[in-house]
């Protein structure tokens, strides 16, 4: 079965889509689309890192994002300016790096449309298996920091004076986030994974009056998001990993529709 | 430390430096069962600080803060600083540190009118409401210390008599700790046990008829407001004359 590619991709899409929906609301919760975007950019730089030093790819991207996000967190204590400014210069200068990196690098054939935009069409058996591995480890988290990340999301003050240690579950929650960026980088690359995470999330909340409720239908659309995406790319030749996003897209846009025809 | 084996939370000398500022400094004082602690002082003066000191979020620069083991905390912070497009009903919110029965909850809604916003989205609550609601949240907690931050800012004035009343009420139902930070000297003088008066250090402390006629209280508030107080709580060791003066 997974010896055909589209049967693999559609597969490694739903993975990645379970994963992104649940913790895509989290993103949107907490207002960190731009450190979800600070982190997928450094991405790239964990790529050339990779080439560089011959290590797994994906571990090579986790391990890099944890980096940032800790430089994130140095800085924030180090400088008066607001984290705004500071993952602006953070994401940024990831790029830029990864990219001199990877130009320096004549002895490898570095396809770099694939890296920003994904391609989700050449993936491979270990990738859709490190996917699921991958997947189900966040899931699992998840399900288990459900409580405490809930109650941190509400309100970091409250949890902490009631004794459940918002910060520990923060960490954990930057390190789903990290891993959620290493498998999901084969599908819709650096630029656009910010989307698939907070797209379908949003797109969820107008249907949701609990946050179980808008994790589980952000997961849903996540996953139609991958059907459409594909399905156009294989009957369209679209590029697979922006017709996931510009599906996503076309949800969202649907939902807005229902809002406004069947507002209360 | 035998002495503080019965209190709740205990400050010693406390102080939190940020940015090579003191914010406070020098805080002794502490928290024990069924007793009610307020922190008065002006705009600045560190009365969120110290709270914090107590609840644990700031750690002390130092001195020492010290907390019974284990404590059960109802906290209701001074702002609830959350991204509205979190869909959680009024009800979900009670619960979201610890389980909470559904009887409880409505029974704590109903101590502050706001049993019939039980199923209602937190975001469409107005301020007073809101507040109202993390007071519930808290005292549904049936805490073994409650730590209020100015919590009726925003209710209208039939509100703040409720809740005030009920925050008597609490300490003597399950006989919890309260640490109180409050705008409404009128509450301080009827309920209060202790009053610390706050300006970046204990300015004065003691029983609020205490504060209230001391120097460093009417050089921070205004003999006006010191005044106005006096005249509230009196004691009924003497009596008013029709023309408003005095008699002993």
């Amino acid at each position: 079965m997974l010896d055909d590619f589209f049967i693999r991709s559609i597969i490694g899409g739903i993975g990645v889509a379970m994963v992104v929906g649940p913790l895509g609301c989290f993103v949107i919760w907490r207002r960190l689309s731009y450190f979800g975007d600070t982190l997928s950019h450094s991405a790239l730089l964990g790529v050339a890192l990779a080439l560089l030093l011959q290590i797994n790819i994906t571990l090579s991207i986790f391990i890099t994002s944890i980096l940032v996000a800790t430089a994130l967190l140095l800085l924030q204590r180090a400088q008066k300016l607001s984290s705004d400014t500071l993952l602006g210069l953070l994401a940024h200068s990831s790029i830029a790096l990864g990219l001199i990196a990877l130009s320096f690098m004549t002895w490898v054939r570095v396809d770099l449309m694939g890296f920003l935009f994904g391609d989700i069409l050449s993936i491979t058996k270990t990738d859709v298996f490190v996917i699921w591995i991958g997947g189900l480890i966040i899931l699992c988290l998840l399900i288990l920091m459900w409580k405490p990340l809930f109650a941190a999301t509400v309100s970091v003050e409250i949890s902490e004076a009631e004794g459940l240690f918002p910060h520990i579950s923060n960490f954990i929650f930057t390190v789903m986030l990290a891993l959620v960026i290493a498998i999901s980088m084969k599908i819709v690359g650096v630029m656009l994974l910010t989307a698939l995470l907070i797209i379908p999330a949003a797109s969820a909340r107008n249907f949701s009056t609990s946050p179980e409720q808008m994790a589980v239908i952000a997961t849903f659309f996540g996953i139609c998001s991958v059907f459409i995406g594909l399905y156009s790319s294989l009957n369209f030749d679209f590029p697979a990993g922006p017709s996931i996003i510009v599906g996503s897209l076309l949800l969202f846009l649907i939902t807005i529709l229902k809002n406004l025809f069947f507002s209360r | 430390m035998s002495e503080n084996q019965n209190k709740l939370i205990a400050l010693e000398n406390a102080g939190v430096m940020k940015n090579r500022k003191w914010l406070v400094r020098g805080i002794t004082m502490s928290v024990s069962p069924g007793e009610i602690v307020t922190l008065i002082g002006p705009n600045g003066s560190g009365k969120t600080t110290t709270a914090k000191i107590a609840l644990g979020l700031l750690n002390v620069s130092e001195g020492t803060a010290e907390r019974k083991n284990k404590i059960r905390v109802g906290y209701v912070p001074q702002k609830l600083q959350i991204d509205w497009t979190v869909p959680i009903s009024v009800s979900r919110f009670m619960s979201i540190t610890n389980k909470i029965s559904n009887k409880d909850k409505e029974f704590a809604l109903s101590l502050t009118d706001t049993r019939h916003l039980a199923r209602e989205e937190m975001r469409g609550l107005s301020g007073g409401e809101l507040q109202r609601v993390m007071v519930a949240r808290a005292i549904a907690l049936s805490p073994q210390l409650l730590v209020l931050d100015e919590p009726v800012q925003g209710v209208d004035f039939r509100g703040e008599e409720t809740i005030y009343n009920l925050i008597e009420e609490t300490r003597k139902t399950i006989k919890c700790g309260i640490l109180l930070i409050s705008h409404d000297l009128h509450m301080v003088m009827s309920a209060t046990d202790r009053v610390f008066c706050l300006n970046g250090q204990i300015c004065c402390s003691g029983t609020p008829n205490f504060v209230a006629n001391t120097p460093e209280f009417r050089e921070l508030f205004g003999e006006r407001m010191a005044k106005s107080l006096a005249v509230y709580k009196h004691n009924h060791d003497h009596e008013h004359r029709i023309d408003g003066s005095i008699k002993k």
